[in-house]
């Protein structure tokens, strides 16, 4: 008995220790933004690895999220007759709430898990050792650029993904079901607002792109130097990163729509 | 050619970006220009609010002319004091306007309908609106019917 | 640098002084008490059986570990004393070459070469394209400088690693286990390339390796590191033809020794007649 107590106090403390650690990371790597001649080659090309080749599966799932929302909400909408308020419904589950979520848990496993596979790999073959013995600080160099390109792709993903979900929601609602356009577009206006509903969605979205890409690079950098080591800490940063997301989705609501 | 290919799709995810948050400000939240608007602040008070809520509408003939800002209960009269901000371009709006309190459709939002008085003098920052009608409320409709019923039989 | 004078040995001499030396890796003693000295200008090599440490002794020299206890004296500096800045500037005269190589993947194999040019001088574009062929010529992988690091040989991606060592001409080169996992002909290049980088750029080599042979052939000096001591040191000959039981385990590759062929286990008949129980 004693000896579990004492486990479960030990783990607590390896928590708290990992927190700190990657806590320590967050800092180095963002303590002095390096010059901007050098820096902003680099964040351009992580731009492009996190956010431009999660474009694909994040414009596909929009869609089809879209689509699937007004499908299913215009059957039940339609036995009270208000099917022209698909587009409010549409609309506000999109920016509220599947919006982040959905692109922060597709992100976490498309960019998230390279992020922390290709550090990872960078530590295995001692190419973070062979940087700093140059006298180049990889957290800076390397860890610091992938943090920012996150924190900048995270939300615009998230924006691209409520917009075309938007779109494929009209394209099954208005093209295919017959709801009259109009009304869809008008109900949707009319209830939608910019800063309770499209603001807040969007600081969630920053909310879990700091998060998102805060676990993925500490992962990849806190890896065990192995094959093993870099496919374990490609799995504990999606796990990490989607419960990190669904708990902080649920601390955000509560805060931001809990009173209304 | 790499480096500028590379910075072509970069420029483009952003554009996709900046097209996407232009789409949900005016077609999705519909936000227009005026929005962010100078207002000016008038008051109502009301018997009973039944309902209505915060950055509830402020219509004039259908027309949104403002937004609820606050509500708050009176400690005097013990009537509700709903604060409203309307728009600046409607500035004529005569100082004996009256206000009551509708439901869209019926079973839907609250809102707060104004109507337009005889006074040439207009409503002005601080303003109170003295001609009120309060929410229907469903309970006392029918105990007041069932009241009128009853008295009405000899 | 004052520290040094009060030394036995001549500070101009050594490159690098290491002086009763611990290091520590949780409760296990990777290194107890140990000196060695590097001379300048000279081919040293650290050799020792696999999980001695030999990378780490790397590292420390590097300033990326910190010795428990000792001091590590790199061109009279007191490596594990330095701040952040002074440990960078003493390593831009460091170049390493890792066991894989660690080119960085996302670079060409020019860019890599040209990397450590463009963190430590602020040369114009031309001058860094005539160095970076320069060490690219020295290691025989001019035409291969538009090369991603994927697309090359283990044995071409380590010569390309080397030009990148050599790219600042550093006064101290440290090669980690150069010659493991290459064929013999890849072999025979770094082996060759290794002797004649240092007596041509006139720098001071450290090998740290398990290969006898190959490392025989260039080292002007051997230590011999086995369970975190210096077990054996000399010229080639002298350590290849030693009477010390340990060292002549090693060097020659007898399989049982002092170093037993068989793990620490209970006595033969005790694990054979207990029956099931393990």
């Amino acid at each position: 008995m004693i000896e579990r107590i004492a486990a479960l106090g030990r783990s607590g403390l390896d928590i708290l220790e990992a927190m700190g650690r990657s806590g320590m990371v967050l800092f180095h790597a963002l303590w002095a933004w390096p010059n901007v001649r050098t820096s902003f080659p680099l964040l351009v090309k992580q731009i492009y690895a996190v956010g431009v080749l999660s474009m694909v599966i994040i414009v596909v799932s929009g869609l089809f999220i879209g689509m699937v929302l007004a499908l299913q909400g215009y059957n039940i909408l339609n036995r009270y007759g208000s099917e022209q308020a698909l587009g409010q419904m549409v609309a506000l589950t999109l920016l509220r709430e599947l919006g982040p979520v959905v692109t922060a848990l597709l992100f976490a496993g498309r960019a998230g898990s390279a992020l922390t596979a290709e550090i990872g790999l960078m530590k295995t073959t001692e190419q973070l050792a062979s940087m700093e013995m140059i006298g180049v600080d990889p957290l800076r160099r390397i860890v610091s650029p992938r943090f920012w390109a996150g924190f900048i792709c995270m939300p615009t993903l998230a924006l691209i993904f409520s917009s075309v979900g938007v779109l494929g929601a009209y394209a099954v609602g208005v093209l295919w079901l017959g709801v009259d356009g109009g009304s869809f577009w008008s109900n949707m206006q009319g209830s939608v607002e910019w800063g309770e509903d499209v603001m807040n969605g969007f600081i969630k979205s920053v909310v879990f792109g700091v998060v998102v890409t805060w676990i993925a690079v500490f992962q990849g950098y806190d890896t065990v130097p192995t094959s093993e080591g870099i496919s374990r800490s490609t799995t504990r940063t999606v796990v990490y990163a989607s419960l990190a997301v669904l708990g902080l989705d649920f601390i955000l609501t509560a805060v931001m729509f809990g009173e209304l | 050619m790499r480096g500028r290919t590379l910075e072509l799709a970069v420029g483009g995810f952003m554009l996709i970006g900046l097209l996407a948050i232009i789409f949900l400000a005016l077609r999705v939240s519909g936000l227009s220009m005026n929005s962010s608007e100078e207002t000016y602040r008038v008051v109502a008070k009301f018997e009973n609010i039944g309902g209505l809520t915060v950055r509830a509408k402020v219509t004039m003939a259908g027309v949104t002319i403002g937004r609820v800002s606050n509500i708050y209960l009176d400690k005097e009269d013990f009537v509700g004091v709903v604060e409203m901000d309307i728009y600046k371009q409607f500035n004529n709006l005569s100082s004996d306007a009256s206000a009551a309190i509708l439901t869209a459709g019926g079973l839907g939002e609250k809102y707060i309908g104004l109507i337009q008085g005889a006074e040439l003098d207009n409503l002005t920052d601080g303003s109170e609106i003295y001609d009120t009608q309060s929410a229907l409320v469903l309970e006392d409709l029918i105990a007041k019917f069932l009241v009128g019923r009853v008295s009405d039989e000899p | 640098m004052t520290s040094i004078t009060s030394t036995r040995l001549q500070p101009a001499a050594n490159y690098v002084e290491i002086r009763d030396m611990t290091f520590m890796r949780g409760e296990r003693a990777i290194f107890k008490n140990v000196n060695i000295d590097i001379p300048k200008g000279k081919v040293t090599a650290i050799m020792g059986p696999s999980g001695t440490g030999k990378t780490t002794l790397l590292r420390l020299i590097g300033g990326q570990l910190k010795p428990d206890q000792g001091r590590i004296v790199v061109d009279g500096h007191n490596v594990p004393e330095l701040g952040r800045s002074d440990l960078f500037e003493v390593r831009s005269k460091m170049g390493m070459l890792f066991q894989s190589g660690a080119l960085f993947t996302d670079l060409s194999v020019y860019e890599n070469v040209a990397f450590p040019l463009r963190v430590h001088t602020d040369l114009p574009e031309d001058m860094i394209r005539d160095i970076v062929l320069m060490k690219l010529q020295a290691v025989g992988l001019r035409g291969a400088k538009h090369l991603m690091p994927s697309e090359l040989s283990g044995g071409m991606a380590r010569r390309a690693a080397l030009a990148r060592a050599i790219a600042l001409d550093p006064d101290l080169v440290m090669y980690d286990e150069p010659f493991a996992g290459q064929d013999p002909m890849a072999m025979g290049v770094v082996v060759q390339l290794i002797r004649l980088l240092n007596d041509a750029l006139g720098h001071t080599s450290i090998v740290v390796s398990h290969d006898v042979q190959e490392t025989a052939s260039i080292a002007d000096y051997i230590y011999v590191v086995s369970g975190g001591e210096v077990i054996g040191q000399g010229t080639a000959d002298e350590v290849l033809n030693s009477d010390l039981p340990r060292v002549r385990q090693f060097m020659q590759g007898l399989p049982d020794g002092p170093v037993p062929f068989h793990f620490p286990a209970p006595s033969l008949e005790d694990d054979f007649l207990r029956g099931s129980s393990l």
